[in-house]
């Protein structure tokens, strides 16, 4: 069992949890991940560490309500317990001095892509930070960010705050006006496709972080492969960082659509079970 | 030379009742049910207890096969506990899932005579009877403790044997799991249908008893490396992490929705059971048709739990014949009455999509028997132009698993096969490294229970001589 410490949301469908986990938080690494069970009955989901403290024995998770485990996550108060937490897992990112680097995270992918650029900027990189969200409601960690990167840029889709539009557009002006020696991309799988896309014709290494449906998070399984360069990799175990520009898109995004039949079930009879209540 | 038959020896062996094929095909429940108290004794009085004891050298770790089987038959059940459990941790799970055919009833005597005592039947009983009876067991008497800490790395059979040894010796033993639920195998592979999960928790249980620390959701290698469990708190550390990884075919379709690897089939059932969904969170995609490939246990439970799911034709697709399926003879039969249909000889090319990338089919090639191979199979060869097509909507791989490279590739100083397992001493489990020793699947590659179980057993001496040296 898993203390909460500390709970809020950033935005109304986004949690932000600290969790009791002292020798996970020893380990922990920029780009590696844990798997969670909330409940006796619940799925194992994976969850990127969005920060941790060694210290202090704790690490951060920022979650998206999106179905039934994320909204029962989401009910979780401080003083509740996570009733399994394993990692870290997968490989952390590369983080060497590279020169300049193009951090972008979109939605929930803002949490990910921290840590990142914290470690990218104590490397000794020249860090520009893209955050972007559909509406301003959904926007977080604005200041964090601002904190670890040497410039941030803030685009909505919808316009409802700062720039608006879509991530790719202040990607490519950045890849246009200058010298950028890599970009990583986390955020939802077609965000991390096009801006792959973006980056192909000026051939700056991508580095995306796949987010496919895991089950034991440690290679035993095979549920979260993909291919990348014509070869079938497992993302838990030989990611989930992979070269943009390799990746199999068309996988990942089918394999991600396998139970969508059985989420909606599991959330509406989640949701009229919670209406019960 | 010939036995001249005994008139007085008895043939018939009991059988085990089980659930009805038809019910059973659409349950979760054990399907063998076990002997009654009569039919244990009426198999057990069929032992003639030969003085050459063909049983016992049958057996991985020797337990006195006739002495039990004796103790049975004079209805002294805790004598049959004690002899069967001086030699064999597990016998609840052991009874269960041994393939006894190949072991002790294969060179029972009374096998000349195609009628082995159902040693594994009888062992089954004595072990449940003994579950069934825990009040009555005396306290494990655990000697004054050594001051010595042992990491037991994993919780499947080779581990859990070991950490009770250990703890036994009066050793301080903590037994990290990578799962949410110990029990290795027993937990995530074998279904409930063949071994009941509280049973495998029991022996969890027991062990813990011992004062075992398991600590579960810790993955070694992530969490704390063996290298850092030495330095920093242990005096030895023990590797039984199993061949976990699963093995695809590399042909073209198999990253295709619908294709699943035996391992993630069976862990969605059995661990997160997927089977019951929607009361369980993790879903499991089952289809109409299915085609499981391979030709093991693996694939007969995968098969099975497919059935058991609503599939409505369940196919094993083997590319050698049914001779060398390599299964236990009883799972095999079980499947076959269950109505899973078998394609021997047969091997698939390709699996297609439709044109949202799931499953719709699998073309597969026509085997034949050619020279023997390195195991001393006939190897199976592509009769030229033989390519046929297969209307499946899923498809389950289950053609072996491999050593899970987590441990080997972040610990110095072992030494490891091509095939990815630990090498280990076969008498003492000991590895290369200092103060490491390893057992079970990841050392022989996946093998059995028994002789997973053994191997624990084996380190654990092997440990506590050196830590008591
Ligand atoms: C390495 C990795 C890191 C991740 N990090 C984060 C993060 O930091 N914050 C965050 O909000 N989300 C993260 N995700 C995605 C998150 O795991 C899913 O949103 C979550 O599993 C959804 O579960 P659910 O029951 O709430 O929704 P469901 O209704 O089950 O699913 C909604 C969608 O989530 C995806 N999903 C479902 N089950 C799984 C599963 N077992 N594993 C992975 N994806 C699944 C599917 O694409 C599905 O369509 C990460 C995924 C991976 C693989
Ligand atoms: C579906 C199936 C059916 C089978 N049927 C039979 C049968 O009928 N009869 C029979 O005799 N045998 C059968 N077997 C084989 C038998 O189960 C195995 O040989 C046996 O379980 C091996 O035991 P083990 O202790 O070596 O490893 P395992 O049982 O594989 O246990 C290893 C444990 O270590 C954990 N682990 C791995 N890496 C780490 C790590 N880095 N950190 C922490 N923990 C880790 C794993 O999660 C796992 O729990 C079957 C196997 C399968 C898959
Ligand atoms: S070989 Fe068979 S008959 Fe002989 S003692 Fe063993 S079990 Fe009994
Ligand atoms: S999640 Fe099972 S192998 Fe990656």
């Amino acid at each position: 069992m898993f203390k909460i410490i500390a709970k809020e949301k950033l935005t109304p469908v986004i949690d932000c949890l600290r969790v009791e986990a002292p020798a996970l938080a020893k380990k922990a690494k920029a780009g590696q991940f844990v798997i969670i069970r909330v409940d006796e009955v619940g799925e194992r989901i994976p969850l990127t560490l969005a920060d941790w403290d060694a210290k202090e024995g704790t690490i951060t998770l920022v979650a998206m309500e999106v179905g039934t485990s994320t909204r029962k996550l989401g009910l979780l108060k401080a003083g509740d317990v996570l009733t399994n937490l394993v990692g870290p897992l997968g490989l952390p990112s590369d983080i060497e001095k590279f020169g300049t680097v193009v951090c972008v995270g979109g939605g929930v992918g803002i949490a990910p892509i921290h840590p990142i650029a914290r470690s990218l900027r104590q490397a000794g990189n020249k860090v520009i930070s893209i955050i972007g969200a559909r509406n301003k409601d959904l926007l977080f960690w604005e200041d964090k960010m601002k904190k670890v990167s040497d410039e941030l840029i803030v685009t909505t889709d919808d316009g409802s705050y700062a720039a608006k539009g879509l991530v790719t557009e202040p990607l490519k002006a950045k890849l246009e006006g200058g010298k950028i020696d890599r970009v990583i991309a986390i955020g939802p799988a077609v965000m991390m496709k096009f801006c792959s896309l973006t980056t192909k014709p000026f051939n700056v290494p991508t580095i995306v972080s796949l987010n496919s449906i895991m089950v034991d998070g440690t290679g035993m399984c095979g549920c979260c492969r993909i291919s990348v360069g014509g070869k079938t990799k497992f993302a838990c175990v030989d990611g989930p960082d992979f070269d943009g520009h390799q990746v199999d898109w068309n996988i990942a995004f089918d394999r991600q659509k396998v139970y969508l039949k059985e989420e909606k079930e599991s959330l509406d009879r989640w949701e009229s079970c919670q209406c019960s209540k | 030379m010939e036995e001249k038959p005994k008139s007085k020896i008895n043939l018939n062996r009991v059988e085990m009742p089980r659930q009805d094929p038809k019910v059973r095909a659409h349950n979760y429940k054990e399907v063998a049910l076990g002997y009654t108290d009569d039919m244990v004794k009426e198999e057990a009085s069929r032992c003639i207890q030969c003085p050459k004891r063909m049983c016992v050298s049958g057996c991985p770790v020797n337990v006195d096969i006739p002495e039990f089987i004796k103790a049975v038959r004079e209805g002294d059940m805790p004598e049959a506990v004690r002899i069967l459990k001086s030699k064999n941790a597990l016998p609840a799970i052991c009874g269960r899932v041994c393939p006894q055919e190949t072991q002790c009833e294969e060179v029972c005597t009374l096998s000349k005579k195609k009628a082995p005592i159902a040693i594994g039947r009888i062992e089954r009983y004595v072990a449940d009877w003994d579950l069934g009876n825990k009040e009555k067991r005396s306290p494990t008497q655990l000697p004054p403790p050594t001051g010595k800490k042992v990491a037991v790395i994993g919780s499947g059979p080779a581990g859990l044997v070991c950490a009770a040894d250990l703890a036994k010796m009066g050793h301080k033993v903590t037994m990290y799991e990578a799962l949410h639920t110990a029990g290795g195998v027993l937990m995530y592979g074998i279904p409930e249908f063949r071994l009941p999960k509280k049973v495998v928790q029991a022996e969890v249980d027991y062990v813990k008893s011992l004062g075992v620390d398991v600590q579960l959701d810790s993955v070694m290698g992530k969490l704390a490396t063996v290298d850092e469990l030495l330095a920093n708190e242990f005096n030895a550390v023990f590797l039984g992490t199993g061949a976990g990884l699963p093995m695809f075919l590399d042909i073209p379709g198999e990253n295709l929705n619908g294709v699943y690897s035996a391992n993630e089939f069976l862990t969605r059932v059995n661990l997160m059971k997927a089977y019951l969904f929607p009361d369980y969170d993790t879903p499991i995609k089952v289809g109409k048709k299915v085609a499981v490939i391979g030709g093991g246990n693996v694939a007969m439970d995968s098969a099975r739990c497919a059935l058991r799911l609503g599939a409505e034709e369940v196919y094993i697709v083997y590319r050698r014949s049914r001779t060398e399926l390599p299964a236990r003879h009883e799972e095999v039969e079980n499947a076959e009455e269950e109505g899973i249909i078998f394609k021997f000889l047969t091997n698939p090319k390709q699996i297609i999509g439709d044109d949202k990338s799931w499953v719709k089919s699998m073309e597969c090639y026509q085997m034949e028997l050619g020279e023997p191979d390195a195991s001393g199979r006939r190897r199976p060869v592509i009769k030229p132009g033989s390519e046929f097509m297969m209307d499946v909507d899923v498809v389950v791989v289950a053609l072996g698993t491999t050593p899970n490279p987590l441990i080997p590739s972040t610990t110095k100083g072992l030494d490891i096969t091509k095939h990815g397992t630990v090498v280990a001493d076969e008498q003492t489990g000991k590895t290369v490294k200092d103060r490491v020793w390893a057992g079970g699947d990841v050392v022989t590659g996946a093998a059995t229970v028994i002789s997973a179980m053994g191997a624990g057993k084996r380190a654990a001496a092997s440990i506590d001589a050196f830590l008591t040296k």
